[in-house]
């Protein structure tokens, strides 16, 4: 069993309406792994996210992804939630109205099941999670991103991450926008989540920040929807004095 | 049965669509005329005053060209001739459920209406076609001197209340459905609420039509004596027929110095229903008037709660939601005049239309130019679900008077599939992501519901949520 892949990419090539922007990707994350995949704008990261969440817009072409060995394609973004995917997305969406306490307790009641959203447990470990977030109580009353600010969109995201305990996590630009302290939050709270477990995250970015706190396996290059460099951290680094140019070439 | 199979075909899953047989004791022929009018109020053994007026109404409705304002084109498909104007099935208005007929406790039980009673309500009526089979008030507010009676009771046991007030709020020459209410009134409820007697939990109505063809026209009158307070609710629903009903209903409301009247309105109606009601209110000095509306359902409705601001530093508020479905158009909004200086208003409308429905919003505020120092807010939102539906605003502002503050905001807003997805990202399917959107949408008006309604309408429209996704 050790030897099943928690998530496996293979030849994924995917677009919308006719127009392809994933173009070919391999990738694999084993059980407790964290991987970064860095790019230029437009080169096809957030898409990536979105199809292995299961956006109904994009259409997948070809290939095959995998969590622990079974395919996601044919299933419902919700299914794919249920079945321990998770997304932290760059531009989380705001639904007035909605109470954050209220959305919390239901999501982790469709996710988890009905018992990890009832009573004192559920109570104090959202309480605690906040507290490590460094989000007020007063947010439970407030509807699901209206008019949160960036970072605050971006601690909520990792809120969810926290309470939902998914198997997969794919953290979409969290650190953008966020302070240095949240920063590090972030990192902890990822860290805390799939380190020594049997989970895995992906964390897409284009800073070498961040990367510093969590320390990936493995750092990926993406360019027109393709891989086209895979490396430990010191890639990163290069990456952050050099640019995308030098591996225009091939 | 084959009734319900239509039904079902025609409206989805409205859950209040089953019928009762018809089991009348009097029912009138279809049709209208002076000879019916006289007879329904014989029927009750009425002063001669209302037999009069009834008449007068009578003849108001029969020279009245039907109204210009709203979707005036499917006013026209209305036939007369083919309503029933007065059924009634019970012999009598009970103070206890044992002593309601069977069939038709069964149909209040279904609905939930005496087990909300006894949680948590200061008094119910519930009407069945066009008498209340129902009635009764908590003990202590009865000696407090409030009345809380079926408008036919009212008339019997405080003639001279009712004649004083009767009418004076909403006029039978108002328009042409006001005055066929009040030529053809049946049940409805009778409010007086004492000088300073504050009425802590919320008053029932429930209203249902069960007959085919049917014509329901209560006529509700409440009167809220000096800073006195009363919350009152009322619900309504029928069963869906292939053919339409007519329900008609008009409602005056007296707030009298320092009182505060609060009416809140569920209506389920099924799809083959005309809903066209005149509701208005009179707030005199300090007082403070609220309509909270939501319509669901009907064929069309026709709705404009109005506050007339006759006293200096009166308030008015309308909280309206609609929601519109396939082959349904509500045409709701207010009506808001500020006669006296210092008055405030504040209007907010929210629709939503899915699968083709139309939700309009048609609102008119005016400022006489006597009238110093109004502020008035409007805002109206709309929220479409798919391509084929419709949204419309029709606001008039009539400011007479340069101090006024106005404000007036609109907005029109469509589902995005981002939006969904992050919803569904977090493991709920599309309907529950949908019906999450829709009720966060209505919040602002479900917020001002008593919780046990509030929880109603949610479950409502994650019901029409239900089998709405391609
Ligand atoms: N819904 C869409 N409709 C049309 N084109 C799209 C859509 N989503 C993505 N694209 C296109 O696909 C390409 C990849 O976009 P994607 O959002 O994946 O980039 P990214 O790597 O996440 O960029 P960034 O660093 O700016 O977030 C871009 O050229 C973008 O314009
Ligand atoms: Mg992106």
């Amino acid at each position: 069993m050790a030897t099943l892949p928690l998530l496996k990419i293979s030849s994924l090539r995917a677009g919308i309406d006719d127009n392809s922007i994933l173009k070919g990707i391999d990738l694999e994350i084993r059980p407790g792994e964290i991987h970064a995949i860095m790019g230029r704008n437009g080169s096809g990261k957030t898409t990536t996210a979105n199809v292995i969440m299961g956006h109904p817009d994009f259409e997948v072409e070809d290939g095959e992804v995998l969590l622990e060995g079974k395919s996601l394609l044919e299933l419902e973004a919700w299914e794919r939630a249920r079945q321990g995917v998770f997304l932290s997305f760059q531009y989380p969406q705001s639904v007035p109205g909605l109470q954050v306490g209220n959305f919390l307790r239901k999501s982790v009641s469709s996710i988890r099941g009905e018992d990890e959203a009832k009573g004192a447990g559920f109570r104090d470990s959202l309480k605690q999670a906040m507290e490590s977030l460094d989000i007020p109580r007063s947010f439970l009353s407030r509807y699901v991103n209206d008019g949160f600010s960036g970072g605050e969109k971006k601690r909520f995201e990792i809120l969810q991450l926290m309470l939902l305990k998914p198997k997969l996590a794919v953290l979409d630009e969290t650190d953008s926008g966020l302070d240095i302290d949240g920063i590090r939050t972030v990192a902890e709270g990822v860290n805390a989540a799939i380190r020594g477990t049997n989970s895995g995250a992906l964390i897409i970015t284009h800073y070498s920040r961040i990367l510093e706190h969590v320390m990936p396996d493995k750092i990926h290059v993406l360019m027109d929807g393709k891989i086209v460099a895979s490396g430990g951290p010191e890639l990163a680094t290069k990456l952050e004095e050099h640019g995308y140019e030098w591996l225009k070439e091939d | 049965m084959g009734d319900n199979l239509e039904a079902r075909e025609a409206v989805g899953d409205y859950k209040a669509g089953w019928h009762d047989p018809e089991n009348s004791t009097i029912r009138f022929d279809f049709g209208l005329s002076e000879e019916v009018v006289r007879e329904i109020s014989n029927l009750k053994s009425e002063p001669s005053w209302m037999t009069e007026m009834r008449v007068k109404a009578f003849n108001h409705f029969i020279e009245r060209p039907m109204p210009k304002w709203g979707n005036t084109h499917l006013l026209e498909e209305i036939d007369f001739d083919k309503i029933c104007y007065y059924l009634r099935s019970s012999e009598s208005t009970e103070r206890d459920w044992e002593d309601v007929p069977d069939d038709i406790r069964n149909t209040f039980e279904r609905l939930g209406i005496p087990e909300a009673e006894q949680k948590w309500l200061s008094g119910v009526t519930a009407q069945y076609e066009s008498e209340a089979v129902y009635h009764s008030i908590r003990e202590d507010l009865e000696e407090q001197g409030v009345i809380f009676l079926d408008m036919d009771s009212g008339l019997r046991d405080f003639p001279e209340i009712v004649k004083k007030w009767f009418c004076s709020v909403v006029p039978l020459t108002d328009n042409k459905f006001a005055a066929l209410n009040t030529a053809v009134w049946s049940g409805g409820s009778f409010i007086y609420v004492p000088k300073g007697v504050h009425v802590e939990m919320p008053v029932q109505a429930y209203f249902r039509i069960n007959a085919k063809n049917m014509g329901q026209f209560e006529r509700t009158l409440i009167i809220a004596d000096e800073g006195s307070s009363i919350h009152y609710v009322e619900g309504c629903t029928a069963p869906s027929y292939s053919t339409d009903s007519l329900h008609s209903a008009v409602v005056e409301l007296v707030a009298l110095p320092g009182s505060h009247i609060r009416y809140s309105t569920i209506q389920n109606w099924s799809s083959n229903v005309y809903n066209l009601v005149t509701k208005r209110g009179i707030a005199h000095e300090n007082a403070k008037i609220e309509w909270v509306d939501g319509n669901i359902g009907s064929k069309l409705t026709m709705k404009y709660p109005a506050v007339i601001l006759k006293g200096e530093g009166s308030h008015a508020e309308v909280i309206s939601v609609a929601y519109s479905g396939d082959g349904q158009h509500q045409d709701a909004g207010a009506k808001i005049h500020h006669l006296a200086s210092n008055t405030t208003s504040k209007i907010l409308s929210k629709s939503i239309s899915k699968s083709g429905g139309r939700g309009s919003y048609r609102g008119m505020v005016t400022v006489s130019p006597k009238a110093d120092n109004c502020k008035l807010n409007v805002v109206c939102d709309a929220l479409i679900l798919d391509e084929d539906s419709r949204s419309d605003t029709y606001p008039t502002m009539e400011v007479s008077n340069p101090t006024a503050r106005c404000e007036h905001e609109a907005s029109v807003s469509k589902v995005s599939d981002d939006q969904l997805f992050y919803l569904m990202s977090r493991g709920h399917s599309e309907e529950e992501s949908l019906a999450m959107i829709v009720n966060g949408f209505f919040e602002p008006f479900t917020r001002e519901l008593p919780m046990e309604y509030a929880v109603e309408l949610n479950q409502l429209m994650a019901l029409e949520m239900e089998g709405s996704i391609g």
